[in-house]
């Protein structure tokens, strides 16, 4: 049987809001997919030891805070550091448009704001994760 | 509420009505859905007539605004006599930076202030804590001492506007900071007046910004609750939040009977510990949503303010006083779309219309740019300017209660009420309010609330515009926020040197006095004033409390 596309749906920093990632963690699991939800108030080793015990396909992060610049980067490189540069980051919250090609640049492959419909978010992620 | 021969005679000729009018006319113009439901999936039908409030005694169940059992109004006035506080939560960066802004929003009519913290002082951290990085002032201002707290309120009348604070782990101190301030700038802590958030619960159901585990939780609270009463007496010392609870994707029904809940939940402990209900009871205030479902919104709170004053007396209250409730609104700040930012001025004027038709007491209206950023000042005064458009253009203020005795609206207040009621015996079959949090009961309520929204919005069930109709594909083209780069490194060379500064022995032995008290069962708030004004910083202060208490960890539920 074909193994199921794995994600770690993550809450990294203080930021509390997690109703976003909760009903995204839902959706992606309704599509079929096996999803692992970190809890709040991880730092970025957490994410990353997490993504690694779990072994999984994708990193989604969630953040409202405005923390994201620092957060989602270092979520990023410590992946990167650790190996796991094959990971798909995705990332979703209140994200200034301005922010998106940076945070692009540093390896987040899409940023998925307010409004974003469950479908396209599992849709992008089957797309990018080939197996 | 009607004659009993007038009401069967208005039967009948709605029964008439629906036959040779109603039907008809549906049978050749089909209605545009088979079943119109509100936003807590109550079915609401095509006309409410005396029929559906027939069962109303007035007096006893309407009666009169400022006497119980207050579904009209906690005013017998209300804005005819004093308008709301335009109240507009804010807070970034430094406190220099917020500084500012409350300066502008004040010349610019707002007549209340509302900080927003950032994260780390949510969590009691100081800014230069590891856990606190990325986050300085991003969603609020950074509080670290006493010390940010005089520049935050500086040149600021704190003797005339009152200041409303939304904090809750580390409450007790951060409202040591303002009382300290007060003391400081000579001004007599009896007449300083403000609100505490204060909720503990709503954090463990919904908002998730805790510290401490709910015992010494609540201890903390009923610690600021006699504190409060007998020192700062014209402070509210808990707004117990139905906000967060919205926000994290309940429905209306589920936000009035989990926050009422609390609060009757918040009751028991204070008089568990042997105060005087009719001493702290009136300085207890709420605060609520203000989503998209303009009746049902204007029922909760109506329906609100009659559940907590029948509670209250239940509970043994005497005093009118205690068993009015009065609450903070602010609008929806899930409801914003991030797609055509501009339109939710729109959405903000209408759930601002049914908070004050709910008479409220105090308002914030949502800036339009909050689905992508904090708001900019233009978009913050055109928020505020909304509010000013209600009070003084639209004639809503003309007459208290304009939509009491509407057959639909008193029929939902009703239901509502009905409702909330079948939520507590369930949370009273878990064991009651902390055994129902520990179990996940409100957590998951909340969940399967959220991604129902969200599934009905992603199926086109529900019309969001310009979000999954009347979609406009431009680019937004809307002014962000920027904050000053330089205030983090400023904030933490204060800090450094607040710590070097400071009287050492001083603030170590109001620490340790703090420990030792936590440790017993004394009122801690003298305490912590002691460690506040000798410049120990909110890290320090709750770093002490969270070795005596221990911390709180959720499960995590999706």
């Amino acid at each position: 049987m074909e193994r199921k596309i794995r994600v770690l749906v993550a809450k990294p920093g203080l930021d509390g809001h997690d109703r976003g990632a909760k009903i995204v963690a839902r959706a992606l699991r309704d599509a079929g997919m096996e999803v692992i939800y970190t809890g709040l108030h991880q730092t970025a080793e957490m994410v990353v030891e997490a993504a690694i015990q779990e072994d999984v396909d994708v990193v989604g992060l969630s953040l409202l805070s405005g923390a994201h610049m620092t957060l989602f980067v270092d979520v990023a490189k410590l992946l990167k550091k650790k190996g796991m540069s094959d990971v798909l980051i995705v990332g979703g919250g209140i994200i200034p448009e301005e922010d998106v090609p940076k945070l692009k640049k540093e390896g987040i492959s899409a940023v998925f704001g307010p409004g974003t419909p469950c479908d396209e978010i599992s849709d992008y992620i089957k797309k990018k994760v080939k197996r | 509420m009607f004659d009993k021969k007038e009401l069967e005679n208005i039967k009948k000729n709605r029964k008439d009505w629906e036959k040779n009018n109603y039907n008809t006319h549906v049978k050749k113009h089909p209605e545009r859905k088979t079943k119109f439901e509100n936003l807590s999936s109550n079915e609401i039908k095509n006309l409410f007539t005396p029929e559906d409030i027939a069962h109303l005694d007035y007096l006893k169940d309407i009666g009169f605004p400022g006497e119980f059992p207050f579904l009209r109004g906690v005013h017998p006035t209300l804005y005819r006599g004093r308008l709301w506080t335009f109240r507009q939560f804010s807070g970034f960066g430094s406190a220099e930076e917020t500084n500012q802004r409350y300066k502008y929003l004040l010349d610019h009519g707002e007549t209340g202030l509302s900080v927003a913290f950032d994260y780390p002082t949510l969590y009691g951290y100081d800014t230069d804590h590891p856990m606190s990085r990325g986050e300085f002032g991003k969603c609020g201002v950074a509080i670290s001492s006493l010390q940010d707290m005089e520049i935050l309120f500086s040149d600021i009348p704190i003797d005339k506007v009152t200041t409303s604070m939304t904090i809750n782990g580390p409450a007790a101190i951060v409202w040591g900071f303002y009382i300290a301030n007060a003391e400081n700038r000579g001004v007599d802590r009896r007449i300083i007046g403000g609100t505490i958030q204060n909720d503990i619960l709503k954090e463990y159901i919904a908002q998730k910004s805790w510290i401490f585990p709910p015992e010494p939780s609540m201890r903390l609270i009923v610690d600021t609750f006699e504190f409060g009463f007998k020192e700062i007496p014209r402070w509210n010392t808990i707004s117990i939040s139905g906000y967060h609870i919205r926000e994290a994707g309940s429905t209306a029904v589920q936000e009035l009977a989990f926050t009422v809940g609390d609060g009757v939940e918040y009751v028991k402990w204070a008089m568990k510990r042997g105060l005087d209900i009719d001493k702290f009871a009136p300085r207890l205030s709420f605060f609520f949503n203000a989503h998209n479902d303009f009746f049902e919104e204007i029922a909760k709170y109506r329906a609100a303010r009659r559940i907590w004053a029948k509670e209250l007396k239940k509970l043994g209250a005497k005093k009118p006083r205690s068993m009015l409730m009065r609450f903070h609104t602010q609008t929806a700040g899930c409801s914003l779309t991030a797609q055509q930012p501009e339109i939710n001025i729109a959405r903000v004027t209408m759930q601002g219309l049914a908070a004050v038709l709910g008479g409220t007491q105090s308002l914030h209206t949502n800036s339009m740019d909050e689905a992508l950023a904090l708001p900019s000042e233009k978009a913050v005064r055109i928020a505020l300017r909304t509010q000013q458009i209600i009070a003084e253009e639209s004639g809503v203020t003309s007459t208290v209660d304009p939509l009491g005795g509407s057959y639909y609206i008193e029929w939902l207040t009703d239901k509502m009420e009905e409702e909330t009621y079948k939520y507590w015996d369930r949370v009273e079959q878990l064991g009651g309010v902390l055994p129902a949090i520990e179990k996940g009961f409100y957590q998951r309520e909340i969940a399967n609330a959220a991604y129902k929204y969200q599934k009905e919005i992603d199926e086109n069930k529900r019309i969001i515009v310009g979000v999954n109709d009347y979609q406009l594909d431009e680019p937004i083209d809307i002014p962000i926020l920027k904050m000053d780069e330089k205030g983090e490194e400023r904030q933490i060379n204060r800090l450094k040197k607040l710590r070097k500064d400071r009287n050492k022995q001083k603030y170590e032995r109001n620490l340790e006095r703090l420990r030792k008290a936590a440790e017993g069962d004394e009122n801690l708030m003298p305490f912590i004033l002691d460690c506040v004004h000798s410049y120990a910083t909110l890290g320090e202060t709750c770093q002490v409390l969270r070795d005596v208490f221990g911390e709180y960890e959720e499960p995590a539920i999706y």
